[in-house]
């Protein structure tokens, strides 16, 4: 769980149910030991300059070649694509996509939704997405679990697992969970 | 594809920004130029202002609404969320504040309150809210008002961490309490709080706020930062002490450092080394007259 900005309890909490041992890493060393990594919500800006300036980068990009799991909620969505619209932040630009930040509006338009994610049986997901960033479109591996209004909101290319909603906001497991299996 | 049915602006949606400014820096600014060195320095939010509280303090005069040409101006120029400041019970600043797009409205003691006897009714806005408090009572009465944001109050302005540090101690401490209270004594502690009772049972079952906490009010050092995040606080507030100091960007950056890494001493270290200029001149908040004090506004 990458800790240096956001809602690294909220994430923390929804890991501590399923079967990992979860811990709250600020440092390259730290990250190292990882087998997988939780990039959470946040300010997408802030947590790509901590990345920069506290030279992270490295040991994500370790992470990321060994093929561990690395997923990115809303601001970690961010910093996972390869192409953000009219910005030119700090990313990792690992997965093949192109977001764009904020573009649902401001605070005042964020909103919950309920989703059908291919991987996942049951009960839709409830999604809460908050100044939520848009993907405006995906290639080469990159494979689309779940959209909203025809657009992706949650894809998966290898070990890397993008989503702009926020599960761990209402207790949600499952996403979290398909991590889990891709590490398996 | 069918229609996926939407909830908009739920009580989610708020306490979630909220979450998602969790180990960060707000910062105050009073323009665009300021709005930037802020997110360059990995600000998570701006608190957009016409003046800053050290400036409010020596001025004098009624505190407003800033000017909306002034907070339109940093929305422009930033992509983080933007803040913006409403008198206490200005239900109507609130309003405007709302229909401009800002992202998270401030109920301010900063500011000269509107009305002494009621605060806004938060829950009557699409747009989330965050007010100061002095202790747990105040913290509760506010979120039953609709508050999905906490923030010790301090001394704002004073560049003094000594109110902060009351504050947080004050909030985190009768938390612990609640957590020893048995069932049947509750609905007194609520009487005796002043507080909604249901929020009472909630706390003393979870053993903390039902939304995050942060702290404000006198932060002008990354040492203060360190301090009210190891006292209890989830992210700060810093007002005058970014731009009254001599050295804006950098002291900027080196309170984000030990906000990021308050626990290791080593880091703060060098967050302190990375200064280059003087800090805020400070005031000593014991020889500030009771009428003086922005605290005590609210009840």
């Amino acid at each position: 769980m990458l800790a240096l900005q956001g809602d690294v309890e909220e994430h923390l909490a929804v890991l501590q149910r399923l079967e990992c041992e979860p811990a709250a890493v600020k440092t390259a060393a730290a990250v190292r030991e990882c087998d997988g990594l939780v990039i959470p919500g946040g300010e997408s800006t802030t947590i790509g300059k901590l990345m920069e300036r506290f030279e992270l980068t490295p040991a994500i990009e370790e992470l990321h070649t060994q093929g561990k799991p690395i997923f990115g909620t809303c601001a970690g969505l961010i910093l996972l694509a390869k192409e953000i619209v009219g910005s030119d932040q700090f990313r990792l630009g690992f997965l093949d996509a192109q977001v764009a930040r904020n573009a649902y509006g401001r605070q005042v338009d964020s909103f919950e939704t309920t989703l059908s994610v291919r991987g996942i049986e049951g009960d839709p997901v409830r999604a809460v997405f908050i100044r939520a960033p848009v993907i405006e479109r995906v290639w080469g591996e990159c494979e689309v679990l779940a959209e909203f209004g025809e657009r992706p909101v949650l894809v998966r290319q290898g070990n890397l697992l993008g989503g702009a909603f926020h599960p761990e906001l209402v207790g949600e497991t499952r996403v979290h969970q398909l991590m889990l299996d891709m590490a398996r | 594809m069918c229609e996926q049915a939407v909830d908009k602006s739920t009580w989610r949606n708020k306490v979630g920004l909220a979450e998602m400014l969790r180990n960060g820096v707000i910062m105050d600014v009073t323009n665009a130029e300021q709005a930037k060195i802020a997110e360059d320095a990995g600000a998570v939010s701006v608190m957009a202002l016409e003046r800053v509280p050290a400036d409010i303090r020596k001025e004098g005069g009624v505190a407003r609404m800033a000017d909306l040409k002034v907070i339109e101006g940093i929305m422009e120029a930033v992509t983080i969320p933007v803040m913006a400041k409403c008198r206490i019970g200005h239900f109507a600043e609130a309003q405007v504040l709302e229909s401009i797009g800002v992202d998270f409205i401030d109920e301010s003691e900063v500011l000269t309150p509107a009305d002494e006897s009621f605060h806004v009714d938060k829950h009557a806005f699409k747009v989330p809210f965050v007010c100061g408090c002095t202790n747990l009572a105040e913290a509760l009465r506010r979120i039953g008002e609709g508050a999905a944001m906490i923030r010790t109050k301090g001394e704002a302005g004073s560049g003094n961490i000594v109110e902060a540090v009351r504050h947080i101690r004050a909030v985190v401490s009768h938390l612990r309490k609640l957590t020893t209270l048995r069932d049947d004594e509750l609905m007194t502690e609520a009487k005796n709080m002043g507080a909604p009772y249901e929020l009472v049972k909630e706390i003393a079952h979870t053993g903390k706020l039902p939304v995050p906490n942060f702290s404000a009010g006198g932060i002008a050092t990354p040492a203060d930062a360190a301090l009210v995040r190891q006292l209890g606080a989830e992210a700060v507030f810093v007002g005058s002490g970014i731009f009254k100091s001599e050295d804006p960007a950098a002291r900027a950056q080196a309170i984000v450092h030990a906000t990021t890494y308050y626990e290791d001493p080593a880091e703060v270290a060098k967050a302190c080394r990375g200064l280059e200029g003087a800090a805020m001149v400070g005031i000593d908040v014991r020889t500030l007259p009771e009428e003086e004090r922005l605290a005590t506004r609210g009840w």
